[in-house]
Parts: structure tokens; C-alpha cells; sequence
């Protein structure tokens, strides 16, 4: 009786089958994922070699301080439109920086179990699902209409849309993040709320906030959509009441045009750009070491 | 320095089996995780159809060694194993060697509950799908239940998710997933660290019925439970004299024996609490 | 009582004293401003809905749902329909999510399964989130005089031999479906890939120890045991992913071509809701203005019920909630 699993016993095989479907399967599959994550860089390099080499071009001094040419004219640059980016971007920031850092604080930390914080982070994650054509046709309604003009306002208006939800999430992570044990510490001492805030918390999400809002600068940056009827384009310098030109319209101006110079500007507009985005988001990841966002 | 590494080579004992019993032969000359040397000159014999328990002080490499049994520490970078584990005749550390197969053959039961977000039924049915068996599904995952004496207290719920039971019962649902595919080994490593001393006892009752159809090897930090469910014993010590913390096999024997006469006077300091 | 032996402590050697009038007020105003921007919060997306709401009121008093149904685009003549918008959103979110979310997902197993040193994973995981970093704008740049060129032979040769196959009933005469929905798979790809991941990562070790001590094969244990394990995680990725899709705007409109018409061809040129605006508002009258509001307010429905749904099923499951 005690045997009888001895007799049913068989011996096993241990031995690798390489041309088992089990290994063929795995073999298969691995290739697909290997051939796929290659396939899926493939565009990203496309994209930077064509930039260093449409772009790289024509990139010179005169691109930053020469205004744009007319249609058969040769040469020019895009000063106006590398200044209308950063000022729209710059008051984007301005508006959406503190908003959205204040909110998280709500958030994150004073009202952290109440329903109105709960229903604002609902939004604020609406927000970031919201299409950026979207924000434009808002800052269109709201700013544009008001005013009776296409200005620099409604286009960082229409940016600060995109950036306050970005800010906003980052930043109530960030905060988040910070020890309890850090925030006990500080209640323990007898801080205030906002005391423990401004002199502990804060200094100790420094980082975080910082690549929350550098990330949502990248962002701005290369937003396209919202500046097509907020501030349109112009072909002059930087006034803010007028319709302001900026890189990202600049480039979908101009990728249409039938002129070779106009297309090569666009070119290097783009290398500009994506020079910008990435130094920005190196920058973001820098501070937040190895914290990804 | 030279007389130290040689009174530690005889330190190692191993009591003598019989070479027909023993089902599952593991020689550890050194286990290695990247440059540091957790394990050293261990022989540990597992005998059919008995519960070998490993004790010893934590990070002694007790589990280390189990869970080179089975090459599961083939998951965990830096891993090299050197020396051989025989098994039916073969060292499952040759090159020819599946791991995969390896594992198919010897069950394993971990420290924490483990159970897959999927159905009770479908935890248990895992090993027989993985193992393409095509016969009576319903049937083999009953048996593997019964086996595992949670039958009763989840047939009515078959469909239910594995994580909606409690501790003590996801850890028997583990048992049977691992024994529904019958292999002929089951590794236990510190099965009921995670649990109640109620939920214990009935693994520990559990231990005692499986090993009239499975060979079982259990890791344990509890000496009292060495002592209830295993018929050898291996204990396991850390060796701190060279830098490092180096475990080995100290002595391996029948329980009884072990406690009532151990060989070593590590064992026996170690037995009368003077360490841990 | 209480009071009288804290503000005692002064008279006693103790250095503690309260906070002072000065730090209680400051504390107040600080919790109200916050309090004061969350709510803020709330209001501007309520302000955003009902502005761009209101705008559209004349279009939709006018038209009524019949817009939603309608195929013809008449500024002359006064009559406008969306169809073909819709369906050109629709039909390219989800050709983007097909592609997209393949690569995604195999990417984010690639990336979390043991498959690389930890080094290289690292390196590959940041050069996907920099494919997020590319703004729209160049990508479309990229596909009108890269892409469209290279994959123009290729459609050709599909067209000529297999045309009678719907997808590929016309022949590729620029800007088009296909190149437009390439490009939109690219941007969509990095957020499928990190939600998937988070949600993949999210995996306690121990059930990976239980797959592989059961005796799979690393496929074995991802196919059965990680995949479903991560599913919630992974549809959620895919939803929001294709809330992605649906909004994006740039790509679509340098790439699309620009058609009002409704097509199964993967090579026709087409249109999408997001594209209608970036292309019609800027030279917009205003009665063509009420319509496109209206038109923004059937994308921002859309958009608001997709997004909506991919969060609650990335919260519901708590796999990638992180993000």
C-alpha cells in the first residue's frame, strides 16, 4: 500500500525542451515586446534627427531678433513670435502657480478629508482630461469677446487653464509626500497650521512643487491649440493688447505655407521649441531626482 | 585562521540517511547574492515522505537554502548557487535543467499568503491549467481543497475571490493551489509567520496529513513548531567570524534527537535560548 | 482655568508662550485663501462649461440635435452638421487606442517584467515619457513632410492590390486618416505606457513568487497572472489614453486632412471635432462662431464622460491611482 505511489510514480523530466510550444511561445513573445519597445523609440529619434537637421539648418542669430519674412522675402527669424512664448507662458505661471499651489495645499494637507477638497481634485483631474482646443474656445468666450480683441491676456489665459490642473495634482503629491512624522514634529512644537506649513512642510516639498511647475511650463510651451483664436499671430513685435505672435502657432502657420523659407523657419521654430520642452523637463526631473511625476 | 575555517568545516554534521529515502539531495556549497556569500557548505537531505524543518536564528540562510531547492532565487538578481541539489538523479542546477519544470515538480508555500485576484476555484484550478491536465477540473479541485482542509469552509463560495478569505484560509488556499498539481516536494517557507496561533495549529494539524502523500521541507523561527511537525530537523547558524554574515548547517538529525541530544554546543546553546 | 495657567507660564522661568495675535490671524487668512482657491477650482470648470455652454445656446436653438446627425458643412447656406466630425473623432481615438494602447501595454511589460538591467529600463522608460514632451505641433510638423512621404508607397501598394478592402478603398493623396491616426498612437503611447506600468508595479512581489513558484514560464506568469492581476490599472490607462486621443487637436489638424465626409478608408482624408475648431474658428463669423461652440460642446461632453469614467476606474481598482 505504502508504495502504491511509487508505482503510479513516473520520473520527471527536468531536462529544457527547446522546441516545446511552451518555449517557442515565450520565444515569440518576447520578440514581439523587444520589437515593439524598439519600434515605439523609433519616432522619438525620427523626430530629433529631422529637427537637428532641418532645423539645425538654419538656425543662426537672426532667428532671435529678426522679425518674420513676408512671402518671397528670404531670411528673417522669429524674435516676436520666441518673446510672445515666454510672456503668454510667463503669465500662465504667474496665474497658475500660485492657484494651484494654494488649492494643493487645501488639499494635501487642511482640508484633506472634506468633500469640498475631494470634489476640487475631482475637477482639477477633469481638468487635465480637458482637450487644449477646449481651453481656446473658453479664453475665446471669456477674454476675447470681453475685450473685442485677440491678445497676449487671452492666449496665457487660455494656457494657465492647462497649467493650473497640472500644478495643482503635482503639488498635492508632493506635499503628500512629506514624512507625518515631520508634520507631527511640527504640530508637537506648537506650530500653527500655517506655521508648520510655511517653515516645515513646504521647504520639504520644495522639489516637488518646483518639478510640478516646471512640467506644466514644458507643457504650456508647446501648446498649439489654445493660442489659434486667443492670440492669434502677428508678424510684429510683442504688444500685448494685439494679437501676439508665438513658436508653437508659428510653426502650424507656417508648415502649410508653399514657401521654402517659411518652411525651414518652421523647422528651426521647432527645434527651438523642443530644445526648450526638453531642457525644462531635464530640469524637472533634475530637482525631482528619482521621483517620476 | 587556518585551524578556525577546519574546526568550522566539522562543525557540519549531517546525520546519515539512507540513500533510498532521501528524495531530494541539496549540497550548498556557497550561495552568493552579488559579492556577499549568504550561505556556505550546507548539506541538507530531505527524506520521502517525512517534514524536514529548518530552524536557526534569523539570517542564518535558512530560507535562502529552501528556496534554492526549487530555484526560486533565480528570480532575485545576483543570485549564483554553487554545489548541487539532486533530484530523481539529476542536479537541477545542470545547465540542461528547466527552472521552470524544476518548480512544477516542487510545490512551493510562502511566508505571506499569496493567493492570485482571481476566483477560489481559479487559484486552485491554476496548476492543473498551467499543467494543460485535461480531466475532471471540478473533481481535482475538490480533492486539493479537502487536502488542504478549507473544502468546507469555501465550497459554497468557489467563485468568490481568493483575497476575500482570511489569512489563515488564503494560506491553505495556497496549499492547495500548490498541491493540486501533486508534485512530489512541498517547500514551506515560514508558512504561518503571517498568522494567528488558531490558524497556525491547523496548518500544523495540515503539515501532518500531507506528508503521507507529499515530501515536506519547512522553514520555521519557531522551534516549538519544529518540534510538533518535523521528523528531521536541520539547524542553521550565522557565521560572523569572517566580516560577513555567513549562514551554515550546524547540524541536521531526527527531531528527537536533535533536541533531546544535540551533537554541537551551538545547538545546545542555542536550544536553551542563550542566543537568537 | 486652562488659559489662566498657560499664559501663567510667562510669569514662570518657561520660555513657551502662545501664538501671538499676529501668527492666529495670519494662520486664519493663510486656511482661507487656500480654502478660497480650492473653491476656486470648482467654480472654473463650472465657469468653463457653462461659457462655452452659453455660446453655443443660438446654434443649438437653431439646429437642435439634427446637428449631431447632419453631414453637410454650409456657411453660405446656413446649414451645418457634425457627423462626419464625430465619427472622424471617434473612428481615429479608437484606430489611435488599438495602436496605441498595443505598444503601450507591451511597452509597460517590457519595462516592469524583468526583461532589462535595471539601468537600461531606467533609460527607456525616460526616453518614452520624452515622446510626451514633443509638443503635437511638431509631431505634425514631422508627419506632413516625413511621414506622409514614407508611407505614401506603402498605402499605394495596399490601395493597388487589396483595395477592395474597405479600409483600404482609397488611394493616399496627402493628409489623411492613416498618417493622422499614426501620429496620434505615437502621443497617446507614453500614457497608456506609464498608467499600465504604475498599475503593473502596483503588483505585490509576492504573487509574482507565487506565479513562478507554481512553475510558469516568465510569459506563463505574465499572460495568466500579471495581466489580469493589472487589468483595472490597464483599462483605465486605455480610457484615459483615448480621452487623450479624442482631444488632441494639432496633429489631427495638419494631418487629417480636412474632408467632411464619412469614411471606412484608412487612406481618405477625414476630420475630427477638435480639428473643426483649430481650423474654422480663427476665420470664424459669428453665427459660424455659435455653431463651432456647439460643436466644442459635444467634444467637451465626450471628453468630460471618457475622462470621468477612466478615473473612476483607475481609483476603483487603486492600481496606478498614483498618477
Amino acid at each position: 500500500m505504502k508504495n502504491s505511489s511509487n508505482e503510479t510514480f513516473h520520473l520527471p523530466k527536468l531536462e529544457r525542451q527547446p522546441f516545446e510550444p511552451r518555449a517557442l511561445k515565450s520565444i515569440v513573445l518576447s520578440s514581439i515586446t523587444i520589437l515593439s519597445a524598439v519600434f515605439a523609440c523609433v519616432p522619438l529619434f525620427s523626430v530629433l534627427i529631422m529637427l537637428i537637421y532641418r532645423g539645425g539648418k538654419r538656425l543662426s542669430f537672426e532667428l532671435f531678433y529678426a522679425l518674420p519674412p513676408t512671402a518671397f522675402e528670404t531670411g528673417g527669424g522669429f524674435g516676436n513670435a520666441i518673446l510672445g512664448t515666454l510672456f503668454m507662458v510667463g503669465l500662465a505661471a504667474l496665474i497658475s502657480v500660485p492657484f494651484g499651489i494654494l488649492a494643493a495645499i487645501y488639499l494635501a494637507e487642511l482640508g484633506k478629508y472634506n468633500k469640498v477638497a475631494q470634489i476640487a481634485r475631482f475637477c482639477a483631474k477633469t481638468m487635465t482630461g480637458l482637450p487644449s482646443i477646449l481651453a481656446g474656445v473658453f479664453a475665446y468666450a471669456a477674454v476675447v469677446l470681453i475685450m473685442r480683441n485677440y491678445s497676449a491676456w487671452a492666449g496665457g489665459i487660455a494656457l494657465s487653464l492647462l497649467m493650473i490642473p497640472v500644478v495643482m495634482l503635482t503639488a498635492e503629491e508632493a506635499i503628500k509626500m512629506v514624512p507625518q512624522a515631520m508634520k507631527d514634529a511640527a504640530f508637537g512644537m506648537g506650530c500653527t497650521q500655517t506655521q508648520s506649513l510655511v517653515k516645515v512642510i513646504l521647504p520639504v516639498a520644495m522639489p516637488g512643487l518646483i518639478t510640478g511647475v516646471v512640467l506644466a511650463v514644458a507643457r504650456a510651451a508647446g501648446e498649439t491649440a489654445p493660442l489659434l483664436f486667443t492670440a492669434l499671430f502677428s508678424d510684429y513685435w510683442l504688444r500685448v493688447n494685439e494679437p501676439t505672435a508665438s513658436l508653437a502657432v508659428l510653426i502650424y502657420n507656417y508648415s502649410g505655407m508653399p514657401f521654402e523659407n517659411q518652411i525651414e523657419l518652421a523647422w528651426a521654430a521647432s527645434l527651438i521649441l523642443v530644445l526648450m520642452v526638453f531642457i525644462l523637463n531635464i530640469i524637472s526631473r533634475a530637482i525631482g531626482g528619482k521621483k517620476r511625476i | 585562521m587556518l585551524m578556525e575555517a577546519q574546526s568550522q568545516q566539522q562543525a557540519t554534521k549531517t546525520h546519515q540517511y539512507d540513500a533510498a529515502d532521501v528524495v531530494l539531495d541539496c549540497q550548498a556549497k556557497q550561495i552568493f547574492y552579488s559579492d556577499f556569500l549568504a550561505v556556505r557548505d550546507s548539506h541538507v537531505p530531505i527524506v520521502k515522505n517525512k517534514i524536514t524543518g529548518f530552524i536557526g536564528p534569523s539570517g542564518c540562510g535558512k530560507s535562502t537554502v529552501l528556496k534554492s531547492i526549487n530555484r526560486m532565487n533565480d528570480l532575485i538578481r545576483g543570485f549564483r548557487f554553487e554545489g548541487n541539489v539532486h533530484f530523481h538523479g539529476m542536479d537541477i542546477y545542470d545547465k540542461k535543467v528547466d527552472p521552470v519544470s524544476v518548480r512544477r515538480n516542487i510545490g512551493m508555500v510562502f511566508q505571506q499568503p499569496n493567493p492570485f485576484s482571481m476566483s477560489i476555484y481559479e487559484n486552485v484550478a491554476f496548476g492543473l491549467r498551467l499543467n494543460r491536465y485535461k480531466g475532471d477540473m471540478d473533481e481535482k479541485v475538490e480533492k486539493a481543497l479537502r487536502g488542504a482542509a478549507l473544502w468546507d469552509e469555501v465550497k459554497n463560495k468557489l467563485k468568490n475571490n481568493g483575497l476575500s478569505l482570511s489569512g489563515g484560509q488564503q494560506q491553505r488556499l495556497c496549499i492547495a493551489r500548490a498541491i493540486a498539481t501533486e508534485p512530489q516536494v512541498l517547500l514551506m517557507d515560514e508558512p504561518c509567520s503571517a498568522l494567528d496561533p488558531i490558524a497556525t495549529r491547523q496548518i500544523e494539524e495540515l503539515m501532518v496529513q500531507l506528508k503521507e502523500r507529499f515530501t515536506v521541507a519547512i522553514v520555521t523561527h519557531n522551534m516549538q513548531q519544529a518540534q510538533r511537525v518535523a521528523d528531521q530537523t536541520a539547524f542553521f547558524a550565522v557565521d560572523i567570524s569572517r566580516g560577513g554574515r555567513t549562514g551554515y548547517l550546524v547540524e541536521m538529525a531526527p527531531t528527537a534527537e536533535l533536541f533531546s541530544n544535540p551533537q554541537e554546543e551551538l545547538t545546545k546553546e542555542y536550544l536553551h535560548g542563550e542566543f537568537s | 482655568m486652562a488659559m489662566k495657567q498657560l499664559s501663567g507660564a510667562e510669569e514662570s522661568h518657561s520660555l513657551s508662550r502662545p501664538p501671538s495675535s499676529v501668527d492666529i490671524l495670519f494662520d486664519k487668512s493663510f486656511r482661507a485663501l487656500t480654502c478660497t482657491f480650492t473653491w476656486a477650482t470648482i467654480l472654473l470648470l463650472a465657469f468653463i462649461v457653462y461659457k462655452i455652454g452659453r455660446q453655443a445656446i443660438p446654434a443649438v436653438s437653431t439646429y437642435g440635435l439634427g446637428f449631431l446627425t447632419s453631414t453637410t458643412w454650409d456657411v453660405n447656406a446656413h446649414e451645418f452638421g457634425i457627423l462626419p466630425e464625430i465619427w472622424g473623432t471617434l473612428y481615429s481615438s479608437f484606430l489611435a487606442l488599438f495602436l496605441g494602447g498595443f505598444f503601450g501595454i507591451t511597452i509597460a511589460i517590457f519595462l516592469t517584467q524583468d526583461f532589462l538591467p535595471h539601468k537600461l529600463e531606467m533609460i527607456l522608460k525616460n526616453i518614452i515619457e520624452l515622446l510626451a514632451a514633443i509638443p503635437s505641433v511638431v509631431y505634425g510638423l514631422w508627419g506632413i513632410y516625413v511621414l506622409i512621404p514614407l508611407i505614401r508607397p506603402v498605402a499605394d501598394l495596399l490601395h493597388d492590390n487589396l483595395g477592395w478592402i474597405p479600409f483600404f478603398s482609397t488611394s493616399l493623396s496627402g493628409p489623411g486618416m492613416f498618417p493622422a491616426v499614426l501620429v496620434l498612437s505615437i502621443m497617446i503611447l507614453p500614457t497608456v505606457a506609464a498608467i499600465s506600468q504604475d498599475a503593473f508595479r502596483a503588483i505585490p512581489h509576492k504573487t509574482k513568487e507565487a506565479a513562478f513558484g507554481m512553475g510558469t514560464t516568465r510569459w506563463e506568469a505574465i499572460l495568466r497572472v500579471m495581466l489580469p492581476t493589472a487589468s483595472g490599472g490597464i483599462f483605465g490607462a486605455l480610457v484615459l489614453g483615448f480621452g487623450r486621443a479624442l482631444g488632441e487637436t494639432m496633429a489631427l489638424a495638419m494631418l487629417v486632412g480636412n474632408a467632411n465626409e464619412i469614411s471606412l478608408s484608412l487612406f481618405a482624408p477625414a476630420n475630427t471635432l477638435a480639428a473643426l475648431l483649430a481650423l474654422n474658428f480663427p476665420e470664424a463669423g459669428e453665427l459660424e462662431a455659435s455653431v463651432l461652440m456647439y460643436a466644442a460642446c459635444v467634444l467637451l461632453l465626450i471628453t468630460l464622460l471618457v475622462n470621468i469614467a477612466g478615473a473612476a476606474i483607475i481609483s476603483r481598482t487603486g492600481s496606478g491611482g498614483k498618477k
